[in-house]
């Protein structure tokens, strides 16, 4: 198992490696086989603390758009569906411009995205899901969100037109350019109906949906562009002012706020931009200014970040990930990780930002369960390059896992996918989400070529992997953009799409890492919808796999003495045979035993947890 | 995702910015998207100079007495834009354009002025890069006075993609493609984000050494 952890970069190595990289840049300028033979020389004086691995099982695989090699670690290819013939250009790998993106989920169906249109699947039978529906309307980049019978699509691509057509939109100023947040109705799988097109000044990149706190029939769409501002003429009224942070009308530096009346979904429009950056410059303090204050106290003082600016920095998240559970949001919002008060959705509020050196690009977030850990992923290179390979740093384009304390982030360690990938392997952290196993935080992620991994980071600064699912690259001769763009786990089993290949379903597999009972649990958690992006509440049902998962996670982090875990899972097992009164009453003294285990365990909040899991299942006895 | 797209050799910039985009550039494909222009390829081409230079430029830091801070700084432009300019040679390659040597970075402001000017370069840069007699000021610099320098150019450098990304997308029909929209976007995003890296640096330095 490998545990990919921040352990604080010697300065030599810097120096050495940039040392290596000036010598090759300045005899070669763009050759990079020099410069990375440059890099690999240094590497083997002056081994670093961590790097990818170059024999690990995912490294080799045989090349191949359909028939590539595939290597399965802890989990099992339930079943690959090609994508929809329609979208599939010539061969699927030409460009991006049939590229596959975001998931969400409703009942049976999986919405999947793609810079064409959108592709609806039923996957009541995972092991051989069905397309429905697929629509043809070129909206790069195509992300999805679903809330009740209403689709909602990201289109940022300026040549993004209104009719869905393809053909682009040529002149700088065009009532046919539709750049900003597509609706469709589709209660009626099969003729999906397109509603609206709410128009913003910069596209949406990705967006989010936030429900309205305590308005049922209400719901908002956060708005990430990243596109430039469109002509003021194009979006009459719509307030699309080029400017700098220090103009009030600027249609940077902002989010916008749709607002869709659940009924009316015609009506929707937007309500409000949130300046989410404003005074996010001003340095107060040297040392520990605002980009710094995420930063792991243990690092030297070198790979600290550096203090905000006044000009420059991000003028958009790349994408915000809300829970509206706590309130809270995690933006990633290029050089910075925003932590975001939503209690109000009409009016975020910036509550922290955090920077890392490191960090090339901050592209999205996670929150544990909890709420007491956010993961976020830096997106370097953008996704269609490779950077995972043998000699690209392991703490560049990972994650970084953020402890969440009274509102306060601190860093913890990075996580990144640790085999070595080719240079014909575009490879970076991307989408994922948590797999709802209780008593610990599990994430399933995309790393595009780089395959998916399923790792733990219960504890932030010891993350560690625990399955993964990797093929070889596209094409061996060059790079062709695929790989998962996200990774996600719903109802039991774990949905991937891969931009050039289609839509895999996944099951996890038992481990030493991951017991039977931790699976069972996890598929006992039900959603009706899904959008990653609004992360649910994850609430387990009282049942005995959850109870056993504790007791499961007891004997492997030794948390309790193993006798008493020996003798309670007996118990456990005498008690599941009993039904009713004589369960609970069974249970109960089970519950009282181990409270009383609690203070002398090693682990005494796992101990505690299971206690209450355990008069959960009493209490739902008889 | 923020699209990147694949692709090529550096931009015929000591050539001019000259070359026209195939007559297949101007095929339109109703079936798999819009075409690209022009100004697609001549910001590639363009793009690959600009991005050459600023790899000689963070190349300077291991020699110069950079500090750790602007060190690892240099290292993350020299890894990332290497790769950038990889990709914009294969989209040049794969679309049958012209992909300059990447000999020609040099040229562009990296050599000493008389050298620049024989090659009749000196006119031909793109925005933001520095000129020659920057660049040897540059070299000159040595410890706090480098890292002081070498911010200040390059926040110029990147204010100058990002006047080059505007450009694209004021030219008519440009930056319609995936591969051209996402990666003249992602060059915006994190040329933005450095840009405030660096303006931070920047001011802890001036704090830090006065005068």
């Amino acid at each position: 198992m490998k545990s990919v952890r921040s352990t604080g970069r010697s300065l030599t190595r810097y120096t050495v490696g940039s040392l290596a990289l000036a010598a090759g840049a300045l005899s070669a300028v763009s050759c990079a086989q020099s410069v990375s033979s440059g890099s690999m020389n240094v590497r083997s004086a002056a081994p670093p603390l961590t790097a990818p691995s170059t024999t690990d099982p995912r490294v080799g695989l045989r090349a191949g758009l359909t028939g590539a090699g595939e290597v399965a670690h802890n989990m099992r290819l339930v079943s690959h569906s090609a994508k929809s013939s329609s979208l599939d250009g010539e061969g699927g790998a030409r460009g991006l411009t049939f590229a596959n993106s975001d998931l969400a989920f409703r009942g049976n169906y999986v919405y999947q995205g793609n810079f064409s249109g959108f592709q609806i699947w039923d996957i009541a039978n995972p092991a051989s899901p069905v397309l429905r529906k697929t629509i043809i309307c070129g909206t790069g980049q195509g992300d999805p969100s679903i809330y009740g019978n209403l689709l909602f699509i990201s289109s940022e691509g300026t040549g993004n037109r209104t009719d869905c057509g393809t053909g682009g939109v040529p002149d700088k100023v065009s009532m046919d350019r539709m750049v900003g947040v597509r609706i469709f109705d589709v209660s009626d799988i099969a003729n999906p109906r397109k509603v609206i097109d709410v128009q913003t000044c910069r596209g949406s990149h990705t967006h989010t949906l936030v429900p309205d706190p305590t308005d049922k029939s209400i719901v908002y769409v956060y708005v990430s562009g990243s596109a430039g501002v469109r002509s003021a003429e194009e979006l009459p009224g719509g307030g699309c002012i080029d400017g700098p942070i220090d103009s009030a009308n600027t249609a940077r530096f902002r989010i916008e706020v749709i607002r869709v009346p659940l009924a009316h979904p015609e009506q929707a429009k937007v309500v409000s931009y949130a300046h989410i950056f404003n005074d996010l410059s001003a340095p107060t303090v040297h040392g520990d200014v605002p980009g710094d204050a995420g930063a792991p106290a243990r690092a030297p003082r070198s790979a600290r970040s550096a203090p905000m600016a006044p000009r420059g920095g991000p003028n958009q998240c790349h994408d915000i990930t809300v829970y509206p559970e706590i309130g809270l949001a995690g933006g990633a919002c290029g050089g910075y990780g925003l932590l975001i008060d939503i209690h109000d959705p009409i009016n975020p509020k910036r509550l922290q930002a955090v920077g890392d050196s490191n960090f090339a690009f901050w592209h999205s977030a996670t929150f544990n369960n909890a709420g007491t850990k956010v993961l976020f992923t830096d997106e370097w290179g953008g996704g269609t390059q490779a950077k995972c390979r043998f000699d690209d740093p392991i703490d560049w384009g990972g994650d970084a896992i953020f402890t969440l304390n009274n509102g306060r982030l601190t860093q913890g360690a990075y996580f990144k996918m640790p085999a070595a990938q080719s240079k014909q392997e575009n490879c970076v952290a991307h989408n994922g989400s948590l797999v709802p196993v209780p008593g610990r935080d599990i994430m399933v992620q995309g790393w595009y070529q780089g395959g998916l991994d399923v790792i733990d980071f219960t504890d932030a600064n010891h993350p560690y992997e625990i399955a993964y699912f990797d093929r070889g690259p596209v094409d061996s001769t060059k790079l062709v953009t695929a790989g998962y763009w996200a990774g996600y786990w719903y109802n039991g089993h774990i949905i991937g799409s891969e931009i050039a290949r289609g839509l895999d379903v996944f099951e996890l597999t038992p481990s030493q890492y991951l017991s039977q009972n931790e699976i069972d649990a996890a598929k006992l958690v039900h959603w009706d919808q899904f959008n990653p992006q609004m992360q649910p509440k994850i609430v387990w049902p009282a049942a005995f796999p959850v109870v056993r998962s504790y007791l499961d996670q007891l004997v492997r982090g030794n948390g309790l003495a193993a006798a008493r875990t020996s003798a309670i899972a007996g118990q456990l097992n005498a008690a599941e045979k009993l039904s009713g009164a004589e369960r609970r009453s069974a249970l109960n003294a089970i519950a009282t035993q181990l409270d009383g285990d609690a203070s002398d365990a090693a682990d005494g909040v796992r101990v505690r947890a299971m206690v209450a899991a355990v008069r959960e299942l009493a209490n739902a006895s008889g | 995702m923020r699209q990147r797209v694949l692709a090529g050799t550096v931009a015929a910039l000591a050539f001019g910015l000259s070359a026209a985009a195939s007559a297949s550039a101007q095929a339109a494909q109703a079936q798999s998207g819009p075409a690209y222009t022009v100004a697609d390829v001549q910001f590639m081409q363009g793009m690959i100079g600009h991005h050459a230079q600023a790899i000689v430029m963070a190349a300077m830091a291991p020699t110069h007495g950079a500090s750790a801070q602007v060190s690892l700084f240099c290292r993350k432009i020299m890894l990332s834009q290497r790769d950038e300019i990889e990709l914009m040679q294969s989209w040049l390659r794969d679309r049958g354009e012209k992909v300059s040597d990447p000999g020609d970075a040099h040229a562009h402001g990296a050599l000493p002025m008389d050298m620049a000017m024989d090659m009749g370069v000196h006119a031909m840069l793109m925005p933001g890069m520095l000129t020659a007699e920057q660049l040897a000021q540059l070299q000159q610099a040595r410890d706090a006075t480098f890292d002081r320098l070498f911010l200040t150019f390059m926040i110029q450098h990147h204010e100058g993609a990002l006047i080059m990304v505007a450009k694209l997308f004021d030219s008519p029909g440009a930056g319609q493609t995936p591969e051209i929209f996402g990666y003249a976007t992602g060059v915006d995003a994190d040329q933005r984000a450095e840009i405030g890296r660096m303006q931070g640096m920047l001011t802890t330095l001036t704090e830090r050494t006065p005068k």
